[in-house]
């Protein structure tokens, strides 16, 4: 077995060391009627080259956006990524280590983490980010609990219809047994929360107040009005990105007044992989520092004096505070903070905004051309790189019609907004081409 | 390891003063040198009613978090602003600067029943 | 061997925003090919102030000197108990960045990925066989989050038959992750004391109809395999409980005992412990979880299944927790783990756990002489030493200072708690006897360090990027953030 060194004569040593003659004897520990009685029923080990061509095989059998046109985007999305980005995250000092417990053998990731913290607040507007979470969705539900930590005596939550469906679900899985009342907030015609059901629906007892921004029907929600009136009945303002490449071009939460902006950082240099590994981030205020989840790195310096990192204010964690900890989270998404990070520097100041505005462009691009379609409509107002088509005919038909063409057209919104029931979800990106957004609108103007 | 005569104090390691019906109220040598260097201090805020054994606060080192345990119920009249910003004060002077707060107590007498100097003495180092 | 051989160059870096300089890119994008518009000046940021402005070449520099700075499973033996820090096979990389695994989009129609969906059945059968257990799903994150889902699970059950559990019980060499994870369960957390291994006659004790289960590790986070798993499990169960395994140390137990199959209800796995995917510098893991039947309709959304007509994300299950993260789980690591299990096999995988377990006891074997063994029951895949032996006022953190200058990675240190000072090493199947040796001789010499040299080990390490940081300042003055 081409992993395990041993070899027969260093077993037989070793055993003779530790004074057994077989290695069953190590097991005496187990009782008898705690083992398997016979092999493990899988098919035997095989070498590199069968791994690789029985592999390919399944891989062959998917419709990856490479090969497909795509225009899915809905929480996860297709950018290019750099050389870059995979050649250093491949450098295995980085991803064969772990968590950084050894700070003077773990520099590298330390550093690499807080260049990341300093990143998200800058993008984000906040003053603390943490070393990031396992997603955007639990990053949410996450922000959730901080919100009941720190809100005394507040158990109610109103997340927007324009969150994420998935980051709604997964609020309410955390929150499924905390007594917290869960309430939804309707978005108006324009697919951004209705700001006059918001303030009926805010009291005393609201600990926080959730949307998407952009939203999940790619609107850029205003911030800054609901800023106001949830601070009026003191809740908690969180901003959830999903596609946060948009605040390489929009106004920050933090700006316009988040008190917790958490999102998805996929966006970033991440292959789309099926939907995971992603990374939450997850940022706010100085004065909820101490309650924040997750691991935090800190500068610190060393008994020279020369500058350093550690991990710290880890009192808040399970290791140490235990059912009392701020969250049960133990790591972070380490390797792809790095990936985000590398991301983040090669586009620098110019180039994330650049980006960011070409995918703002070609989705307005797409839109206003599906706009002129007969039978097709589109809802006004500022997007970002996705946008709600209302289709005349069943979306779900029509992405089948376009699949025939190997085009991904988008994601049906029938079953997560009964009230957009003709409506579909289409991504554009800067991996979409001119050409590409024209063969979907001939297909679409076709009929498909 | 100091032990102040002029105090009483509590099984949860912490030290009392009483003078008329106010309690000054902080952690013991002993507790601080458990703990190693404190790093945050968290306090109630004036006006809290405390109930007594019940935790009122927290001290933290870099890797523990102590309780801190209410040794009388009343009123909190006064807390200790120097140690948010300086939680280091408690490690430097436990039983002067590091006070943690000032307590209007609703029974005076009960601080009559904690521990003298001598037998918290002997039961820690018991 | 001696620590003054070795020697290395390491460059010093600053900060990315330190090395940036205006106007300087590291990017070209294609050419935008539609009308250049942009949203209304109102909703447009000011420039992102302090944001990097480096080249490729900074870039690259950057991220390889760092690298440098680092201690992987790669760059030597890397004992840390508890984390199976086992070899990262690197065609599992090469396979997770396939093209049709990677570009894959996680809103593509079912038909369209039955090749991704297949990989994930196939998966779940596989984990299924080596635990015991019926049904498995691969939704959560890492091992808390697969605790979690568990213990929302148990509770789920209770509810389902009317019944108000508040309590959950859980072992004093528990991980700190259970209680948090109990707690998030909205559970009171019931600690219970163990000696070495749990005993029936306390969980007998501690239970009542209040309680909604116990969670156990086994083998425990002493190496222990816990002798009375069975008695116990049936304990609970006569109450009405279940019992949660948290499955971190299911590297000692591959092909050996199934968790299922001794009364066990529900375990998470931790991909990247027993099935090598990589730590990542803190992740990202997966944290699939076992459940028995009885189980099953309480598992996240989305589950993997199987019909005549091919292979599907299933959500329409009325009496799920729901889901606890987006889209169907970590499928980047799920395609590593299943790549390490093609290459082992089930008689791989059962090689595996007798060679971690012998390279434990080696371990052990070679040090106990000198090394305080607080437990002397049988070890399985990990030993835990105290630090009662240590001279001259030296600590356990200490000799894992020590060990940096020696090369080696420390073993995890402090945990459990039950032990003063523990010292946890966890060799994995990884090693050599080679490797063992030089890390055994280092240990032995560090204790006759702090006999004869106690500062060496107080002044440990010398031979790191860094000396001793100060984390005392880092916590009372946080700096969270780099600003100009």
């Amino acid at each position: 077995m081409r992993y395990l060194p041993h070899t027969e004569q260093d077993i037989q040593q070793m055993l003779d060391t530790i004074g057994v003659p077989e290695i069953d004897d190590l097991f005496s520990g187990v009782p008898v009627d705690c083992r398997l009685p016979r092999p493990l029923e899988m098919a035997a080990g095989c070498s590199e080259s069968e791994q690789l061509s029985l592999l390919a095989e399944y891989a062959q059998n998917n419709a990856p956006v490479s090969t497909w046109d795509s225009f899915l985007g809905a929480g996860a999305y297709n950018h290019f990524i750099p050389a870059v980005v995979d050649h250093l995250v491949s450098r295995s000092e980085f991803y064969t280590a772990y968590t950084p417990y050894q700070p003077e053998i773990s520099q590298g990731t330390l550093q690499a983490v807080y260049e990341f913290q300093t990143m998200i607040c800058q993008l984000t507007g906040m003053d603390i980010a943490n070393a990031s979470m396992y997603d955007g969705a639990s990053a949410c539900a996450e922000a959730v609990l901080l919100a009941l930590r720190c809100g005394r005596n507040r158990n109610r939550i109103l997340l927007s219809r324009g969150l994420h469906p998935q980051w709604r679900e997964t609020v309410r899985t955390y929150c499924r047994y905390l007594q917290v009342e869960i309430e939804e907030l309707s978005i108006d015609p324009g697919c951004t929360t209705d700001l006059s059901l918001l303030e009926k629906a805010l009291d005393d007892r609201v600990a926080a107040v959730v949307v998407g921004y952009p939203n999940y029907l790619g609107r850029i929600e205003p911030l800054d009005a609901i800023a106001e009136r949830v601070h009026h009945s003191g809740a908690r303002l969180v901003a959830a990105v999903a596609e946060p490449l948009a605040l390489g071009l929009l106004k920050s939460p933090g700006e316009l007044g988040a008190d917790v902006v958490v999102g998805e950082g996929q966006s970033f240099g991440l292959p789309l992989s099926y939907g995971g590994p992603g990374i939450g981030f997850f940022a706010v205020k100085k004065a909820d520092m101490r309650a924040l989840p997750g691991r935090l790195v800190g500068e610190t310096s060393d008994q020279d004096g020369a500058r350093g990192y550690v991990l710290t204010l880890a009192t808040r964690e399970q290791h140490i505070r235990r059912e009392r900890a701020t969250s049960n989270i133990c790591s972070n998404q380490g390797m792809c903070t790095l990936m985000v990070s590398i991301y983040l520097a090669l586009h620098g100041k110019q180039g994330l905004r650049e980006l960011a505005g070409q995918n703002y462009a070609k989705a307005d691009y797409a839109r206003r051309r599906i706009a002129e379609l007969e039978g097709y409509s589109i809802i006004d107002g500022t997007v970002f790189n996705e946008f709600v088509v209302r289709c005349p005919q069943s979306p779900g038909q029509l992405l089948e019609k376009l699949q025939s063409q190997r085009i991904l057209g988008g994601v049906a919104l029938t079953d997560d907004y009964p009230e957009l029931e003709d409506g579909l979800l289409i991504c554009v990106t800067e991996q979409n081409s001119r050409t590409q957004i024209d063969r979907l609108i001939s297909a679409l103007a076709g009929g498909c | 390891m100091d032990f102040p005569e002029e105090y009483k104090y509590t099984e949860d390691h912490e030290w009392v003063s009483l003078e008329g019906d106010i309690v000054t109220v902080g952690i013991t040598d002993f507790a601080q040198d458990q703990l190693g260097d404190v790093v945050f201090v968290e306090l109630p805020e004036v006006g809290d009613e405390l109930q007594s054994g019940k935790p009122f606060g927290v001290v933290e080192s870099v890797k523990a978090v102590s309780d801190v345990y209410a040794p009388v119920s009343g009123e909190v009249i006064e807390v200790n602003e120097v140690l948010p910003d300086d939680p280091e004060t408690i490690n430097q002077s436990p039983y002067d600067d590091g006070w943690m707060l000032k307590v209007r107590v609703v029974d005076p007498a009960v601080v009559e029943n904690l521990m003298t100097a001598t037998d918290y003495q002997t039961f820690v180092e018991g | 061997m001696g620590v003054e051989q070795k020697r290395g160059l390491v460059l010093d870096e600053k900060l990315l925003f330190e090395l940036s300089d205006p106007g300087r890119v590291g990017y070209r994008l294609a050419p935008l090919d539609v009308p250049p518009v942009l949203p209304s000046e109102d909703l447009l940021r000011d420039e992102l102030s302090g944001f990097p402005e480096v080249s490729e070449v900074d870039v690259v520099r950057h991220y390889t000197r760092l690298s440098t700075w680092n201690y992987g499973v790669d760059s030597g033996f890397y004992p840390l108990g508890s984390c199976t820090m086992k070899y990262n096979p690197k065609i599992n990389e090469k396979t997770a960045r396939l093209p049709g695994f990677a570009d894959l989009h996680p809103r593509t129609p079912d038909t369209l990925c039955q090749g991704a969906l297949r990989l994930m059945f196939d998966l779940q059968q596989a984990l299924a066989e080596v635990s015991g257990f019926p049904l498995v799903t691969l939704q959560p994150a890492a091992g808390a989050q697969g605790e979690f889902a568990g213990m929302l699970m148990i509770r789920a059950y209770h509810e389902a038959r009317g019944e108000q559990r508040t309590k959950v019980l859980i072992p004093d060499t528990a991980h700190g992750t259970n209680p948090a994870s109990a707690a998030l369960c909205g559970y009171d957390v019931v600690p219970i004391a163990s000696e070495g291994c749990l005993s029936a006659a306390v969980v007998a004790a501690a239970m009542s109809e209040d309680v909604a289960g116990l969670m156990i590790t086994n083998p425990n986070t002493l190496g222990l395999y816990e002798k009375e798993i069975v008695e116990i499990c049936r304990i609970v169960h006569q109450q009405g409980g279940l019992v949660y395994c948290d499955g971190a140390n299911l590297n000692a137990l591959m092909g050996i005992s199934r968790p299922g199959d001794i009364g066990i209800d529900v375990m998470h796995f931790n991909l990247h412990k027993t099935f090598s995917t990589p730590h990542g510098g803190g992740g990202p893991g997966a944290g699939p979880v076992g459940v028995v039947d009885a189980l099953a309709p309480f598992l996240p959304v989305p589950l993997v299944v199987k019909e005549a007509e091919g292979y599907r994300l299933s959500d329409d299950r009325p009496q799920s927790i729901g889901r606890v993260k987006g889209f169907a789980g970590h499928f980047g690591i799920l395609v590593r783990a299943y790549t390490y299990i093609l290459a082992m096999g089930g008689d791989g995988l059962r090689r595996a756990t007798e060679l971690a377990v012998l390279n434990a006891n080696y371990v052990r074997a070679r040090l106990e002489s000198v090394y305080d063994l607080p437990y002397k029951e049988r070890s399985l895949h990990e030993v835990v030493f105290s630090e009662g032996h240590l001279s001259n006022g030296c600590h356990t953190l200490d000799v894992a200072k020590r060990l940096i200058d020696y090369g080696f990675h420390p073993p995890t240190i402090y945990f459990p708690l039950v032990v003063k000072g523990a010292l946890m090493i966890e060799p994995t199947e990884s090693e050599s006897k080679q490797v063992l040796d030089e890390f055994c001789d280092a240990l032995l010499t560090i204790a006759q360090e702090a006999e004869d040299a106690p500062q060496l080990l107080k002044q440990a390490p010398v031979r790191a990027k860094v000396k001793r940081l100060d984390e005392t300042m880092a916590a009372r003055k946080p700096k969270l953030r780099w600003e100009k």
